[in-house]
């Protein structure tokens, strides 16, 4: 059965970005317009009724995280949006908001009316800056169209939606990271509970979404909860946006539904193409650098939220890093590790050091002054820095390395006792940039 | 006499953290046209929030100067109302605010394993060796600083660079002459900017 996409039907259309496209042919504000008609709490049951999980990584019920937001106070309440994408390996939000940003406006609008806030705040990533310019002159028209404001559709509810630009920090997709950012201090985590839904945004009751999530709102307002769930596996209903990116012929974000398998995805004729040059596979990074590798003989797994956990992985924001035989595990787990040491808040001592030991154990060994105790010390410090953190950020900094080390330990060995690394590493020196990568 | 050995008073030996000042820097102001776009940004946030705007009111002032100075700091801090600790807290923090003077184009090279498993370090190389700076240097011209970061969010475009706010995607460390050449000759229309912003 082929998929119909859904989320990004209209992205490749020139002006399908505009309010007018919008209205016209995807029944834009519908859903609002249907919302604002039932009481908030139908929706959140609707939304809970979907199964829709959360799309930045955890994979977290939705419709559970809108119940919890206190009810009765009489402090305002927040949606914030996470537009914070920096997960390595994972553009799907991106596309979202450039090129079909009023779903995500409606989206923000109708989870407002569901949890009771009058603000949505869209935290999106400095590096970002084009996607913010496209996103708030989009927002600018939907103010004038009368589906943001004051006395909207004249069902007297306000709401504001208003883009936040973050300044290049990681850690600010971590949901209470992002918070302190948006309250303009230092993106470093809260120790929870308390937990957003309670006191979150200014101490008050916060819904922190990914982008993604918020545009399945609309769709599941107008076209019901049983048609979402009916597009996936079991508990993992709805479109999803895969972002392939690596050894891969054509790299890019792909929508389809949850059945689809990783082998699929990787070497399909309508997806990413197969491997550049027909390089041999050798690992996959289903879910963004944070996660386990899978194999080869994993890639028959449908790519789905509980699908891969089974398969020993997770699917996280569904960023796929291909790499093919000529990428080395000690380099990988290196030049992850670089990412980690430097995007490390610094608040949690085992992640703030720990991330730097473990770049340092493995620059080590990738220039060949590397010694036998050095494996079982990686593995050390790595389980000392899992579970020991405020965040899963020091969870997700030891994952490349442990995950690596479970897997290709032979590579570890050989770096030891080689004193370099044994893999065809000058084909990656060879071939900077490929031909065949259009 | 004192039964104690003479201390050396040197900061550098018993405190890891020297904390390094920034530029001092001559008298900083907003422009009328910045000071009015940030009395309208601090408007989003509730009335007694107004340190929500600091990430806006730090991009401004960078905008406006190049760099932060302390002087634009203290700036800032006078605007949003709290001291200039808080917002030296905040500019060390975040990587996209430069406490140095940079280049008229600060090339970002995103480095992470996307980027890295199509070449990214050869796009530093290539980089580095046309402009003879070292990553973290600006050139002579002081049109160009080198810098590698972490990832841009576009690693399907990998190799990416990220010029101020601009991308430049795919760059082949065999164009990165021609590219560089180009952005002297004709600035911020020589970048491919991002894919989904140029089919518009």
């Amino acid at each position: 059965m082929a998929y119909e996409p859904v989320l990004t039907k209209h992205c490749a259309a020139r002006d399908g970005y505009t309010l007018d496209f919008y209205v016209k042919n995807q029944r834009g504000y519908e859903g609002l317009r249907k919302a604002l008609a039932l009481q908030p709490n139908d929706i959140i049951e609707q939304v809970k009724a979907s199964g829709l999980r959360g799309r930045g990584g955890a994979g977290f019920p939705t419709g559970m995280k809108w119940q919890f937001v206190l009810k009765d106070t009489p402090k305002p309440k927040y949606i914030c949006c996470n537009a914070d994408e920096s997960e390595p390996g994972t553009f799907k939000d991106h596309v979202l908001m450039e090129r079909n940003p009023h779903l995500l406006i409606e989206g923000c609008a109708i989870s407002c009316y569901a949890i009771g806030a009058k603000v949505a705040y869209i935290y999106i990533r400095g590096e970002f800056y084009h996607v913010q310019e496209v996103l708030e002159a989009e927002i600018e028209k939907a103010y004038k169209a009368g589906f943001l404001g004051r006395n909207i559709l004249g069902s007297g509810f306000d709401c504001d939606v208003f883009v936040h630009r973050g300044a290049g920090a990681y850690e600010a997709g971590e949901e209470t990271a992002l918070i302190e950012s948006l309250e303009g201090k230092r993106a470093q985590p809260r120790i929870k509970p308390p937990f957003p839904a309670v006191a979150g945004l200014y101490q008050c009751p916060t819904a922190v979404n990914n982008v993604e999530t918020l545009c399945n709102v609309p769709l599941i307002v107008l076209n019901g909860p049983e048609w979402f769930a009916s597009l996936g596996p079991e508990k993992n209903g709805g479109p999803k946006l895969f972002c392939i990116s690596g050894h891969v012929k054509r790299p890019g974000v792909y929508e389809t539904s949850m059945h689809t398998t990783l082998r699929e995805l990787v070497f399909g004729e309508q997806f990413a193409g197969g491997m550049i040059d027909e390089r041999p596979f050798k690992a996959i990074i289903p879910g963004g650098s944070s996660v386990p590798l899978l194999l080869e003989q994993d890639l028959d797994t449908p790519a789905s939220f509980d699908h891969i956990q089974k398969a020993g992985s997770l699917l996280g924001s569904a960023g796929l890093i291909v790499m093919n035989d000529s990428v080395c595990a000690v380099w990988l787990a290196m030049n992850l590790l670089h990412f980690y040491r430097h995007e490390s808040c610094g608040k949690c001592t085992p992640c703030r050091e720990g991330t730097d030991w473990l770049f340092k154990l493995l620059l080590r060994l990738e220039s060949g002054d590397g010694q036998p105790k050095d494996l079982d010390l990686l593995f050390g410090v790595s389980t000392n820095i899992v579970g020991k953190t405020l965040c899963a950020f020091g969870d997700a900094a030891a994952t490349p390395v442990l995950s690596t080390m479970k897997l290709f330990r032979g590579e570890y060995e050989a770096h030891v006792r080689e004193g370099r690394c044994t893999l065809p590493a000058p084909w990656r020196a060879a071939h900077p940039v490929v031909a065949a990568h259009q | 006499m004192s039964f104690h050995p003479k201390m050396e008073y040197a900061p550098a030996r018993f405190h890891k953290s020297a904390r390094t000042l920034p530029d001092p820097g001559g008298d900083f102001t907003y422009t009328a046209e910045n000071q009015a776009k940030f009395d309208a940004n601090v408007q989003r946030y509730p009335p007694d929030q107004r340190k929500s705007a600091i990430l806006y009111a730090l991009y401004l002032a960078q905008r406006q100067q190049g760099f932060l100075t302390r002087a634009a700091m203290a700036h800032v801090a006078g605007q949003i109302r709290c001291t200039t600790a808080d917002v030296e807290d905040v500019v060390s923090y975040y990587t996209m605010f430069y406490t140095k003077p940079v280049g008229t184009y600060v090339l970002n090279v995103c480095r992470t394993l996307s980027c890295a498993l199509l070449g990214a370090e050869r796009v530093t190389e290539a980089i580095s060796e046309k402009l003879g700076i070292k990553v973290g240097e600006t050139d002579a011209s002081g049109m160009f600083t080198l810098i590698e970061v972490e990832c841009l969010g576009a690693c399907d475009r990998a190799p990416v660079v990220m010029v101020n706010d601009d991308w430049e995607e795919r760059l082949a460390p065999e164009q990165v002459g021609e590219f560089i050449d180009h952005v002297r000759a004709k600035g911020r229309a020589a970048f491919t900017g991002c894919h989904l912003h140029k089919e518009k």
